[in-house]
């Protein structure tokens, strides 16, 4: 015990990405499943929960590691959100704020769409906000389908990031959907 | 190599000794405290068997203080000086208490919290929810036969950080070391979901006495994942009774009543209410102080008509977290009852009607919670037995924000984020020259300011002057595990750091905090040296032994000069906590937790590894 332990381990870890703290390739598709129950057994070790009874440095730190874990979580489970992280991490800025071009359909599909809510919340009407948001779901659908191809097969980030922009689009009425759902019931 | 241990008369040592911690359901109504003994949730019974303790507590011109059945028993007799339902007032100032106007109390605004004037002075919730605590603290370590290592405190999901910081200075303030703070819904959920070998997604409905809960779970192989959870922090069966007062005033065509008639016919109106819960039909008769008579029979259906309201807006909530957890009704496989309030027929019919099942209501609802709340205790402390494996991931109910240029809020952490998280947001000046920013936190879902909660303002300095939009101010949000926040914030611009820590804490600083524990200490004619003496020797023992559990774990992390120096500080404690001195056992705290910082990284990093490389081999 008194020779300089062989295997120390990674001082790295905890800057690692997300997909190597998951232990998950790095790609778009992946296995919801693994994600999940490797998001258990991380926090399984690492949650305050299991070190509440521990000096106040290693609850200090199992705090830290708890915090990034989740966020990690939180980020490659959602499509969107591991959508932008993908691209993040091949230096692509998605830009959301100042590259707003879109394809000249799509902005009329979001017209459409906007046009569609404010009708459903002018008549008071749940029903057609459902339909709405099924609507909404199925688009989402496409766009993580195609989204799948642009990352992990073509390996084109620019369509990608175009592509990440519409879903940020859609998130965005989804949002305003719920809104106006709560609106209705209050 | 020889440790010297530090023993009191009938203090064990053992490495293994079974730490005495209690679960707390501090209700609006009712309180009542729970612990794990020989492996068995046990709810802890007052000396004449009662388990529920009321939440009231009578201020006394004498100074004493008396608290439960006999404050409850006293509301009429002595209104202005008995505090009931003092959970409502947690956190809260004057202006955010409903029905002030049929309260029986003198009220004072104070900044951040309401207090309320008895014979004993000005009385801020906190304090009286911490008589509540110290009761339920004695009746533990009376029933356990020792100090309490550490208690859980179960809060009300929907409860903000406000009202969260104000039942932990509570718990600190009763003499309680709090391990965590839980939300109602998810105590019950584990006591619940550990009874029963749960899987799948849960609802848990908890309407108490003055605060509805919605929370969402997912149940999976041991994991308790709260997906969402809403509610509404002023709704409970308090307001039934009140619907049923209003009523019998009506009904009963009299005047304003005074304080005293007042609390007569408040606790006429709860008993109608618990009556009806069995019965179709319930008669009031009764005499009021001026000479008035009441004789009325309320129906089932007629309380049931004139509280639909009520049981309505408990659905709107339970809409919305299920919309935020992204599931219909139909995909619950179960809905868990909790809260008194919950064995009113009329709730159970609306909430199976709306889940399409008949809830679950075989655990009693008002115990339900403590219970889990003594499971949480148990493994916290450090008793975790085989099987005790499970893994709490809760929520937080209502996003965090700032508030940005024109009134309007920046949400830096979204509701329902599972905690610890953390998330930061840049931020500019806006004028040249700038060298100062306010910051203004608060917590709620509107987009204006004005319609959420403030939670703290403070300001950073020392910003050096640049052109308006060239300074990056960077405020991190930080939500521990027990739901609380605290901001930081920092220029990055010039490389020039200002940085402020700041802590909420709602009209009772810490150091009104540290002032009340002391003025108790003074009442208990405690000797403040011998109990710091104590303390620190506990802490001596406590950190010696975990370090050395460590040692004996990952010694292999360190070289031979890590690990020299290690003994030695933990072989100057040792004496150090042999002897009387409390500043010589504090700095030898101080130094071992400095030498032992960077090996308890490195243990943290080698246990994420090994949960890590617990599955990579397979799957990958």
């Amino acid at each position: 015990m008194s020779e300089p332990a062989g295997t120390l381990p990674d001082a790295d870890l905890f800057s690692r990405d997300h997909f190597a703290l998951f232990g998950l390739p790095r790609r778009f598709a992946i296995d919801e499943r693994a994600l999940e129950s490797r998001y258990h057994e991380l926090q399984s070790a690492a949650h305050p929960d299991r070190h509440a009874h521990r000096p106040e440095q290693e609850r200090r730190l199992s705090m830290q590691w708890a915090t990034r874990i989740n966020e990690g979580y939180r980020l490659l489970r959602a499509p969107l959100t591991r959508a932008r992280y993908l691209l993040e991490l091949s230096g692509v800025d998605v830009g959301a704020e100042n590259n707003t071009a879109m394809p000249a359909d799509f902005l009329m599909q979001q017209m459409e769409w906007r046009e569609a809510l404010d009708e459903a919340r002018d008549a008071r009407d749940p029903a057609a906000l459902d339909s709405l948001a099924r609507n909404l779901r199925a688009a989402r659908r496409e766009a993580e389908a195609l989204l799948a191809h642009e990352l992990d097969e073509a390996h084109d980030t620019a369509a990608a990031a175009a592509t990440v922009r519409r879903m940020m689009f859609i998130a965005r009425l989804g949002e305003d959907i719920a809104e106006a759902h709560e609106t209705l019931e209050n | 190599m020889a440790l010297l241990q530090i023993a009191e008369p009938g203090e064990s040592t053992a490495p293994h000794q079974h730490r005495l911690a209690v679960g707390i359901d501090l209700g609006t109504t009712n309180s009542l405290v729970a612990t794990v003994r020989n492996s068995v949730p046990v709810v802890l019974n007052d000396e004449k068997g009662r388990a529920l303790l009321p939440s009231v507590v009578r201020y006394l011109a004498d100074g004493t203080t008396v608290v439960g059945h006999a404050a409850q028993a006293a509301q009429a007799q002595d209104p202005r000086n008995t505090v009931a339902s003092v959970k409502r007032f947690m956190g809260r100032g004057l202006a955010d208490v409903a029905h002030v106007e049929s309260m029986s109390y003198v009220f004072e605004d104070a900044p951040g919290m309401v207090r309320l004037r008895t014979a004993q002075g000005a009385k801020s919730p906190v304090e009286v929810s911490a008589d509540i605590l110290r009761t339920l603290r004695v009746r533990a370590e009376a029933s356990l036969g020792g100090e309490l290592t550490g208690a859980v405190i179960t809060v009300p999901a929907y409860f903000d950080d406000a009202q969260r910081q104000a039942t932990k200075d509570a718990a600190k303030l009763a003499g309680l070391d709090v391990l965590r703070l839980l939300n109602e819904p998810t105590a019950a959920a584990i006591a619940y979901g550990l009874d029963n070998a749960s899987e799948g997604i849960y609802a848990v409905y908890d309407l108490g006495g003055g605060t509805f809960d919605i929370s969402i779970l997912k149940l999976s192989r041991g994991v308790f994942e709260v997906l969402a959870t809403s509610g509404d922090a002023a709704l409970g069966g308090d307001d039934f009774d009140h619907r049923v007062y209003c009523w019998l005033i009506e009904a009963s065509r009299i005047g304003p009543p005074g304080l005293e008639d007042m609390r007569t016919l408040y606790m006429e109106a709860r008993r109608a209410k618990e009556v009806l819960s069995a019965q179709d039909a319930v008669h009031i008769g009764l005499k009021l102080s001026g000479g008035e008579e009441i004789d009325v029979t309320l129906t089932r259906d007629a309380f049931a008509d004139m509280t639909k309201k009520l049981v309505d807006k408990t659905l709107v909530p339970t809409r919305k977290a299920l919309r935020d957890a992204g599931l219909a009704p139909e995909d619950v496989k179960g809905v868990v009852m909790v809260g008194g309030a919950t064995r009113m027929p009329h709730v159970q019919h609306a909430v199976g009607e709306f889940f399409g099942q008949e809830p679950l209501t075989n655990l009693d609802p008002d115990k339900v919670v403590a219970i889990g709340a003594a499971i949480q205790a148990n493994v916290l402390a450090g008793n975790r037995a085989a099987g005790d494996d499970w893994l709490l991931l809760d929520v937080i109910p209502l996003s965090l924000g700032l508030e940005t240029m024109g009134g309007l809020v920046e949400k830096v952490i979204p509701r329902n984020s599972t905690i610890p998280t953390a998330r930061a947001q840049e931020f500019t000046t806006f004028r040249d020259g700038q060298t100062a920013m306010a910051i203004h936190v608060v917590q709620g879902e509107r987009e204006r300011v004005s319609d959420c909660r403030s939670l703290a303002r403070f300001e950073l300095r020392g910003i050096p002057p640049m052109v308006a939009g060239a300074a990056r101010i960077r405020v991190s949000f930080q939500v521990d595990a027990d739901g609380l926040l605290s901001v930081s914030a920092r220029e990055l611009g010039t490389g020039i750091e200002s940085r402020i820590e700041v802590k909420p804490s709602y009209g009772l600083g810490d150091d009104e905090v540290a002032r009340m524990l002391k003025d108790g200490f003074e009442h208990a004619t405690e000797d403040m040296g011998a109990r710091a003496l104590a303390e620190q020797r506990v802490e001596a023992q406590r950190l010696g032994e975990a370090t050395r559990a460590a040692l004996a774990a990952d010694g292999d992390l360190l070289d031979g000069a890590e690990r020299a120096e290690i003994d030695a500080v933990l072989a100057d404690l040792a004496t150090a906590a042999g002897g009387e001195d409390v500043a010589a056992i504090k700095k030898a705290l101080d130094a071992l937790s400095r030498v032992t910082d960077e090996f308890a990284a490195r243990r943290m990093n080698r246990s994420i590894q090994r949960a890590l490389a617990g599955r990579s081999v397979e799957s990958l």
